[in-house]
């Protein structure tokens, strides 16, 4: 059976499968394959794919986080507040990363040294940054963001020679660093060393409180980062930017096959969910498909993405039995 | 402690022991006590400071507006005390109240209709999930998010921007959500005759004690022969069906509904859960607290609107009440522990 999973990996056939709608969608559909579509389509994805790096690694370690989409609205409306009160833009990123990291450390103490499920704290959290955002800025929306820093946001602005945007290029950067992290140190196999047996972990000298609390004070920075780029790019500050992202978010690096569990999973296949739900989102689009069936398809993809590997474990089982049988 | 170790524990002192235990297991209950006790506080509190918010519409408008939130935390707890989680409540609502509001939009079906309509909706969505995740084996949370999307996309699909206008829904189905028996509307005795029906069930059938054995322990659930496959997708389904009978129930209370008319609910409806005292890893509480939790957080969101708090701090001040009830029942169930361990020590 061993053998057989080995084979059928979820997140090297969901690589696969990107290939295939990729060149599919370049085949059949007009315009697709165009350097400008693809840019947009990517740019499209920017803040989903940047938490989904940090959330890869925390579900590994078995923890959750959905106040993301929240801390991505607190920082959007702080930028735009502090914007409104004339600070300086170079002031104001390093403010809302520092309010972000704040944010994950609240949340990560609370889980360490508290003592609580992460999925209940995050809902609480959930709740008081999305209050906080309102709390910050009420229901005004700040525009005018200075034009320098919106260009390298938008899609039209790429990596010179490439049809890749900026923060989609900062985001290849930081997978690359995060699949290091993940696979190739001795933090990373700590990370799968909780989510499988947390106890075990720590009997084994693993520092399971601190690595939490890094993990979620990484994923709040990364969260309040996602609420600049999602200011930038739709030149915008408000309140309720983001809502309910935290959901697709986690869909995303689901669909990639990591475990909800914990203690399974790779980020080049979180990474090739990520894309996957924005490629075909895109393809859709362009194909006129409504925006209703694109929701109706991520669902079924999710729902599918658990599925199939248990499927294939339960013929692998049947064929070892048929086997073993005589 | 090291004292009574040394001495042999004489005769009179083995009544000693009783009260302790007593204490320990008031303690247990405290965690629905304390829920309660902090609901207390705040309506009284909300009281003094403004009484109009205890007249009797005030009242009725708490009722009304807890209604369905406490019926969807009832169908919730069921799922989630068998260490599973139904995050697809909110569409389901969403997509029963506008399935409903088209059925009976310009013709004069009964309420009765209605109901059974939104019911047997949710018992069908129910099912998927349930059977995805009983006989899938696949994790809960992951199956409910992907059901979320497809029957919110279902529901967006089908609605395509339209919405059922409270103009052509018959008048006995808005009387269901208006209408009241001695001064009670209709709405909160509904709610609270399907919690008391589900709390007497998980309390005293052998089903219902079944749902915790698989919360506490699946594995030893198993080994205990109870059929778990067969429990958890009873509690999909009956999670689904309540979800779909809350969704009625939405029509009949707002008249005018959008497809996402929940959107955004499932959430809630946990917190709520979660608030209450039940344990998100399954088997333990009860679904009088997931009510109180529904209770509290709606109280909440009417005692700051009565005291005239900025709407802005709503929002904000309910994520902190949030995390302050998950800590307070984190501290307590510690102390339980502590005091059990205390007792079972020669």
């Amino acid at each position: 059976m061993n053998k057989y999973v080995r084979y059928l990996r979820w997140d090297t056939g969901l690589g696969i499968l990107l290939v295939a709608v990729l060149l599919a969608g370049a085949g059949s559909t007009e315009g697709f394959a165009e350097t400008t579509n693809l840019s947009a389509a990517l740019n499209d994805t920017a803040e989903i794919a940047l938490i989904a790096l940090p959330m890869t690694l925390l579900v590994v370690a078995g923890q959750v986080d959905l106040s993301v989409a929240s801390m991505l609205g607190l920082s959007s409306a702080l930028a735009g507040a502090l914007w409104d009160a004339g600070w300086a833009f170079e002031l104001i990123v390093p403010v809302c990363l520092l309010v972000g990291v704040l944010g994950g450390l609240l949340n990560g103490w609370l889980v360490t040294r508290v003592g609580l499920p992460s999925l209940a704290v995050t809902i609480g959290t959930l709740t008081l940054y999305r209050g906080l955002a309102s709390v910050v800025l009420g229901n005004k929306a700040v525009a005018d963001f200075p034009d320098t820093y919106a260009q390298w946001a938008s899609y039209t602005e790429t990596v010179p020679g490439t049809f890749v945007p900026y923060p989609i290029a900062l985001f290849a950067v930081l997978a690359v660093v995060a699949a290091v992290v993940l696979h190739c140190t001795g933090f990373g196999r700590s990370m799968f060393a909780i989510g499988a047996q947390e106890q075990a972990a720590w009997f084994a000298g693993v520092r399971v409180k601190r690595i939490k609390l890094v993990l979620f004070a990484v994923t709040g920075l990364m969260a309040s980062f996602a609420g600049i780029v999602y200011t930038l790019r739709y030149g915008s500050a408000r309140a309720d930017n983001g809502l309910g992202l935290e959901l697709v978010v986690i869909a995303s690096v689901l669909l990639g096959g990591v475990d909800f569990n914990g203690g399974k999973g790779t980020l080049g296949g979180a990474v090739a969910g990520v894309l996957l739900i924005g490629v075909l989102n895109n393809l859709l689009t362009l194909n006129d498909v409504s925006n209703e069936i694109q929701v109706i398809v991520t669902g079924a993809l999710l729902i599918v993405s658990v599925l199939t590997p248990r499927v294939i474990a339960v013929l692998g089982e049947r064929r070892q039995r048929r086997t073993a049988a005589p | 402690m090291s004292t009574s170790t040394l001495k042999p524990p004489p005769a009179p002192q083995a009544p000693a022991e009783r009260p302790r235990r007593s204490l320990a297991e008031t303690v247990f209950r405290v965690r629905e006590l304390s829920i309660g006790g902090a609901l207390v506080l705040l309506i009284l509190g909300t009281w003094l400071a403004n009484p109009s918010f205890l007249d009797s519409q005030g009242v009725k408008d708490l009722l009304l507006n807890s209604a369905i939130l406490v019926l969807l935390a009832t169908g919730q707890s069921v799922v989630v005390l068998t260490r599973n989680i139904d995050l697809s409540v909110g569409s389901v609502v969403g997509l029963s109240a506008f399935a409903c509001g088209s059925f009976v939009s310009g013709s004069d079906h009964s309420a009765v209709t209605v109901l059974l309509l939104g019911t047997g909706l949710g018992v069908l969505c129910g099912l998927v999930s349930g059977a995805l995740v009983s006989f899938g084996r696949v994790p809960a949370l992951v199956v409910t998010l992907g059901m979320l999307y497809v029957i919110q996309g279902i529901g967006h699909a089908w609605a395509h921007g339209d919405q059922i206008n409270a103009a052509d829904v018959p008048q006995g189905v808005l009387d269901l959500g208006s209408g009241s028996v001695l001064g009670v509307p209709y709405l909160p005795l509904i709610s609270a005759v399907v919690l008391t029906g589900t709390a007497y069930y998980l309390r005293t059938y052998r089903g219902g004690r079944e749902l915790y054995a698989i919360g506490s322990s699946p594995e030893a659930a198993r080994l205990a022969g109870i059929p778990i496959r067969r429990r958890v997708l009873a509690a999909y389904a009956f999670s689904g069906a309540v979800a779909g009978f809350a969704g009625a129930l939405w029509l009949a209370r707002f008249g005018t509904v959008v497809a996402d008319a929940a959107n955004g609910w499932e959430l809630t409806v946990v917190s709520a859960v979660v608030v209450g005292g039940l344990a998100i890893t399954g088997g333990v509480g009860t679904v009088w607290g997931a009510a109180l939790g529904a209770l509290l957080l709606t109280t909440i969101g009417s005692a700051l609107v009565v005291l005239k708090v900025n709407p802005f701090w709503e929002q904000a001040i309910t994520g902190v009440l949030l995390l302050a009830a998950i800590c307070a029942d984190r501290v307590v169930r510690h102390r339980t522990t502590e005091a059990l361990r205390k007792r079972r020590r020669p």
